[in-house]
């Protein structure tokens, strides 16, 4: 092909004329993406975020979001002549009445459930390969906006059909917002129209799930994706990856192809899951009352560790002068949220406060390098873990027929101790990964082949490692630690010298020494034959 | 594998370490080992074998088109209306629409793959902060505008902008003020407190048939039901906080915190609306007496005044004072003394008042 088809030059000679895109396209049709599969987990959110447009908008077309009753007459037999609310009835509808209605339903069920998994674990691999860092903090702040915003869609959501299940999830809320002190009675009743549940809620939250959250969705996912695309994505360490530079496949056609490929992936497993995997079955539940629930009510996934958090609270209520603090309901629902979410916000600002590193980072962190982020990270997740675990202890009970009030109190204790062991074992794990990735470069990788010396010694053979393996693992770089030695004269730095300074230091030290410092494989590369570091201390002798 | 081998050794050593991949396929990310000469970073494939990809990707092409072809027949031919036509139409239409994508997404990625050239260009970053002078500049031009504009000389401009910004900003909130009532003394509150248009004491129904209880009736100890108010069967709002859990002991199994004067024959009313979050405390455990909130758990002895064994709940769920009437069915005697369902921050230590007032 020598020069682009007419329908195409025309097209784009007419843009570029008034927009002049030429000088867009110029700079970024061969932008650089650089690969590695842990990149794809935040395309995951991104697709699933269309997904749920596209089948949300098909949903609005059939759903009315009244809470005045009606009786049922729809095509679904076990419910027929059932008073229900016009939500719940609409709901039926599109998924008995409804050509694709009910695979959308699911779909759009499916997708809800996948646009958070996929965000919280695109959030755990920036945390752990420290790619929040400095120019990223604010794209950061934005990811952490984006994950608490798509938590409240998800409520939003799941409240609309106006099913047995919904209702109970309704409830919780409205009992969470009474708890809160001063405000929290008013709270309710601007929510709900008045008491609860009143003839508001599903409405009110119809234009909060359909207009109001996604439209903000829509703008930080924007930001999110121009800032990404503006300050180039990180790229792992390894061969000819600096920091001034980035190394993979252009925009145009390779990433461009690869991406819409992802998206298809995406939309194709969430359709499998939607026709084959059945997911809230409104229609066994039943028309919400406040006088039912089914025992073994859950959420969805991403609310199970406040559910677990309100589970494992034990009971604590204050009384004064007339007014009543539930302690046993504001805890669980405040304190895991804020310490999660205000510690992801605040990380990488006190990651900088503690090491002084005011550096730009382009090139990702193995997670091992960075052995106390790495410790605290896992830390975080077990506490999440712990809670969300204890959000089904009741299924956990069921199935293996352990008492209830064992798992609770299983989970009393664990949320403190498990933390502080997954700290540790983490720890130690990345420190054994340093000596192990040490080795490798300082002795080479073995051979499986075995040598007999001269003086009838056995050892096994060492070569060195694979030159990319080699580059990756060389691409560790040392923390900074804030310089808080005394001087000649016993005077600490400037910073170092209140209290706060000194704490400061410490931390620094902590956070930045280097317990396994690399020593680089290349003064061997002048050997010949069959050596491989057989030190001494290192062989390894057969018996 | 190809003879990619960067450590010639001599024929005792493998050319391959064990346990790390071939020299040709990298494990850390598709870098190519290899750049020929003359485009660096763009590495065709193998003319041969991207034939072979093409004919696969447009295999898969071609179950696209069938696939998307089925999911439009499919609508015309399976239609809904019954549960079993439900299910099938929803089968055929989720599983071509699955194998279309998929199969779409599988044919791009071979392309992608294995007929577009493998990619390791190197582009260049630069750092995100503007230069110096394009700072200076910035911060001049700022400077000489806010001088040009006033707002810095005239102070009184200023102040008064500041001062009419406050009431607009605060406006959109006021206006949120009629989204609801105020929550006035309603929390307080049940429908077993109002009597019936007739002015009698309000009877105790069975949720969903609706039936009134008739005290001689509901006569076999450990029995449960669950109650409503007459004549609210089906006000969600009066259910919230008016539903009652009904239970019938022998007399000897009550103990000192039951309130045996609201009480019929054994026979007691306990609401129904759990006192930690609201959910209703649904679960009896006949054995033991234990009423316990599927939500979280809080578990209540009924046989001693619902007072809390377990869980987050932090106070007992309020009993009922019950009786019959002339025609011997079970009704409220009066509304409940305290509050039920949730605590909330205007809630205060009711039951102490209660017994204040007792004293």
């Amino acid at each position: 092909m020598n020069a682009p088809p007419k329908a195409i030059t025309g097209v784009s000679t007419f843009v570029d004329d008034r927009i002049g895109a030429g000088n867009f396209l110029k700079r970024n049709l061969r932008k650089i993406f650089p690969d590695h599969w842990s990149f794809l987990l935040g395309e995951i959110a991104l697709y699933s975020f269309v997904i749920l447009l596209l089948t949300g908008t098909f949903l609005t077309f059939w759903f009315k979001p009244g809470m005045a009753e009606t009786t049922y007459t729809g095509s679904y037999a076990p419910l027929y002549g059932v008073k229900m609310s016009e939500a719940y009835a609409s709901a039926l509808n599109i998924s008995f009445d409804v050509r694709g209605g009910l695979l959308m339903r699911q779909i759009h069920h499916w997708a809800a459930l996948l646009f958070v998994a996929g965000m919280t674990v695109h959030m755990l691999r920036v945390f752990f390969t420290g790619a929040y860092r400095k120019p990223r903090e604010l794209n950061w702040i934005i990811g952490i906006l984006l994950l608490s915003l798509a938590l409240l869609e998800g409520l939003t959501g799941y409240s609309l059909p106006d099913d047995l299940l919904s209702g109970a999830g309704l409830r919780i809320t409205e009992g969470v917002m009474l708890a809160i002190p001063i405000v929290g009675t008013y709270l309710q009743f601007f929510l709900f129209g008045g008491e609860y549940p009143g003839h508001d809620v599903i409405s009110r939250f119809y234009s909060i799930h359909i207009l109001l959250i996604p439209g903000i969705l829509l703008a930080l996912v924007s930001a999110h994706m121009i800032l990404m695309w503006v300050q180039k994505h990180t790229q792992m360490p390894g061969k000819g990856r600096t920091e001034k530079n980035v190394v993979g496949a252009p925009f145009y056609p390779a990433f461009m192809i690869k991406a819409g490929a992802f998206f298809l992936f995406t939309f194709g497993v969430i359709a499998l899951l939607g026709t084959f995997a059945q997911i809230n079955p409104i229609w066994l539940f039943g028309p919400y009352t406040p006088a039912d629930i089914s025992a073994g009510s859950q959420p969805d996934w991403y609310m199970g560790f406040l559910e677990g958090a309100l589970r494992l609270m034990p009971a604590w209520e204050i009384n004064f002068l007339g007014h009543t603090v539930t302690f046993s309901v504001l805890i669980p629902a405040l304190v895991p949220l804020g310490i999660v979410m205000t510690g992801l916000a605040l990380y990488p600002f006190l990651e900088q406060w503690v090491t002084g590193d005011r550096r730009e980072h382009h090139v990702a962190d193995r997670p091992r390098n960075n052995p106390h982020r790495t410790a605290i990270g896992i830390s975080g997740i077990t506490f999440y873990g712990i809670l969300w675990l204890l959000g089904a202890n009741d299924e956990i009970s069921a199935n293996f027929h352990i008492s209830l009030y064992t798992t609770t109190w299983f989970g009393r204790i664990a949320i403190f101790v498990g933390p502080a062991i997954a700290y540790w074992i983490t720890y130690r794990m990345c420190i054994g990964l340093q000596r192990k990735d040490a080795e490798v470069l300082s002795h080479g990788v073995e051979s499986g082949v075995i040598k007999r010396m001269p003086n009838g010694q056995y050892i096994e053979v060492h070569t060195p490692p694979a030159e990319d393996i080699a580059e990756h693992i060389r691409g560790k770089k040392e923390i900074p630690v804030l310089e808080s030695a005394e001087d000649g004269e016993g005077i600490p730095p400037k910073g170092a010298r209140s209290a706060l300074g000194r704490l400061r230091a410490k931390m620094s030290e902590a956070y930045g020494t280097d317990h396994v410092p690399l020593t680089d494989g290349h003064h061997e590369e002048g050997h010949e034959g069959e050596h491989a570091g057989v030190g001494a201390g290192d062989r390894k002798e057969l018996h | 594998m190809t003879e990619q081998n960067e450590f010639p050794e001599s024929g005792r050593v493998p050319t391959r370490v064990l346990g790390t991949p071939p020299a040709d396929a990298p494990i850390v990310d598709s870098d190519p080992v290899h750049a020929p000469e003359g485009v660096p970073g763009v590495i065709p494939q193998d003319p041969v074998q991207a034939r072979k990809a093409e004919r696969i990707v447009a295999l898969l092409f071609l179950v696209t088109f069938l696939a998307g072809a089925g999911f439009i027949a499919s609508y015309v031919i399976f239609q809904v209306g019954t549960i079993d036509r439900t299910a099938t139409s929803n089968l055929a239409l989720g599983g071509t629409l699955t194998l279309a994508l998929l199969s779409l997404a599988a044919g791009l990625t071979v392309w992608v793959r294995r007929i577009m050239p493998k990619y390791n260009l190197v582009q260049e970053r630069h750092e995100m902060r503007s230069d110096d002078e394009t700072r200076e500049y910035v911060r001049e031009t700022f400077l000489q505008g806010a001088e040009e504009s006033g707002f810095v000389k005239h102070r009184l401009l200023r102040r008064t902008l500041l001062l009419a910004a406050a009431p607009l900003g605060l406006a959109p909130l006021v206006l949120l003020k009629d989204l609801g009532p105020l929550p006035g003394t309603s929390l307080r509150h049940t429908v077993w407190g109002e009597p019936t248009k007739d002015g009698k004491p309000r009877r105790l129904v069975v949720e969903g048939s609706g039936q009134p209880i008739r005290a001689a009736d509901f006569n076999s100890p450990g029995g449960i039901l669950s109650v409503v108010p007459e004549g609210y069967e089906e006000d969600l709002n009066a259910l919230a906080k008016a539903t009652l859990i009904l239970l019938k002991f022998r007399p000897e199994e009550l103990k000192s915190g039951t309130n045996l004067n609201w009480t019929h024959d054994g026979i007691v009313a306990y609401s129904k609306i759990c006192t930690h979050v609201g959910c209703p405390a649904a679960l009896y455990e006949q054995t033991t007496h234990h009423i316990l909130c599927p939500c979280h758990q809080s578990t209540f002895d009924a046989a001693d005044g619902a007072k809390v064994v377990f869980g987050p709940a932090a106070r007992p769920l309020p009993q009922l004072p019950i009786g019959i009437d002339e025609e011997g069915y079970l009704v409220a005697k009066s509304d409940f003394d305290v509050p039920v369902g949730p605590s909330f921050w205007e809630r205060g230590d009711a039951e102490a008042e209660v017994r204040e007032k007792a004293s």
